[in-house]
């Protein structure tokens, strides 16, 4: 598998998605403190989709004293749009932002 | 309480290439947002990132970050003071500190570069670093943009924006 379809896979499910989520909200997070996140799962299932996060690099971990800390990493997510979704939106966007201006110059 | 925040990107390139095109003049401002940056590579030494001629014409100062270096590991780890002049919120602010983590793996030629910022009371300057909500064309991006060019430029010789 390519990063980019390892990053996809990890972004393909809910509960990861809700992991970086609340990661993005409040980051540096025990797996305890992400645990009571997601009532729905055991302890185990975290940890696995956490592994998968970290696989995809899309979370962090380091280690503070006997605490392993868990940190969001937003670049994966840069790295796809920029190789691949900007191709595609591009176009689309500055067209929107040209009429954006436009409009903007007829108000002023 | 300070907030820490990080930043990460595998790079097919040597820890040398990196720690040069991190600290070098003659390469920093050929990625990301393209301003040059000098830095005097040892504890206490001055750091400073200069405005671009599009900055300029936007009204900022000729020097738009500055700091003092903390510690200057060649190849492996710089960290530096971050105080930032685009706006006077952000120069209002004492600003962050940036360490630059720089590891070789140990398979495929690949090395892990690891950006990490320590924020106290320093919002606006964090929104910088972070990309915030702001599009690239508006000055949004932030380390995540400048890691992924990075890449680019390290990988393939040339910048997203060429």
């Amino acid at each position: 598998m390519s990063d980019d379809d390892i990053v996809f896979k990890a972004l393909a499910d809910p509960s990861r998605r809700l992991l970086l989520d609340r990661l993005f909200e409040q980051d540096g997070r025990t797996l305890i403190n992400l645990e009571a996140e997601l009532p729905h799962l055991t302890r185990f299932g975290v940890m696995k989709h956490l592994r998968v996060l970290e696989e995809a690099n899309l979370v962090i971990t380091d280690k503070v004293g006997r605490e392993k800390l868990h940190y969001l990493n937003p670049v994966p997510i840069r790295l796809l749009h920029d190789r691949w979704i900007d191709k595609y939106t591009e176009r689309r966007v500055s067209a929107l932002t040209d009429l954006k201006h436009q409009l903007e110059k007829k108000n002023a | 309480m300070t907030k820490t925040q990080m930043f990460r990107v595998y790079i097919k390139a040597t820890p040398e290439a990196i720690w040069e095109a991190i600290t070098s003049p003659d390469w920093n401002d050929r990625y990301g947002y393209k301003s040059k940056s000098e830095y005097e590579l040892h504890g206490g030494g001055e750091y400073r990132t200069f405005a671009t001629e599009e900055m300029r014409t936007f009204g900022m100062p000729e020097i738009v970050i500055d700091g003092e270096v903390r510690e200057a590991d060649p190849p492996k780890k710089l960290v530096h003071t971050f105080h930032a002049f685009f706006s006077p919120e952000q120069a209002a602010e004492p600003g962050i500190v940036v360490t630059y983590l720089i590891e070789p793996e140990d398979n495929g030629g690949l090395t892990r570069l690891t950006i990490v910022t320590d924020e106290n009371n320093s919002p606006a300057t964090l929104s910088i670093v972070t990309g915030g909500d702001g599009k690239l064309t508006e000055g949004g991006g932030g380390f995540p943009f400048i890691l992924s060019d990075l890449k680019s430029l390290l990988e393939s010789g040339t910048s997203l924006q060429d």
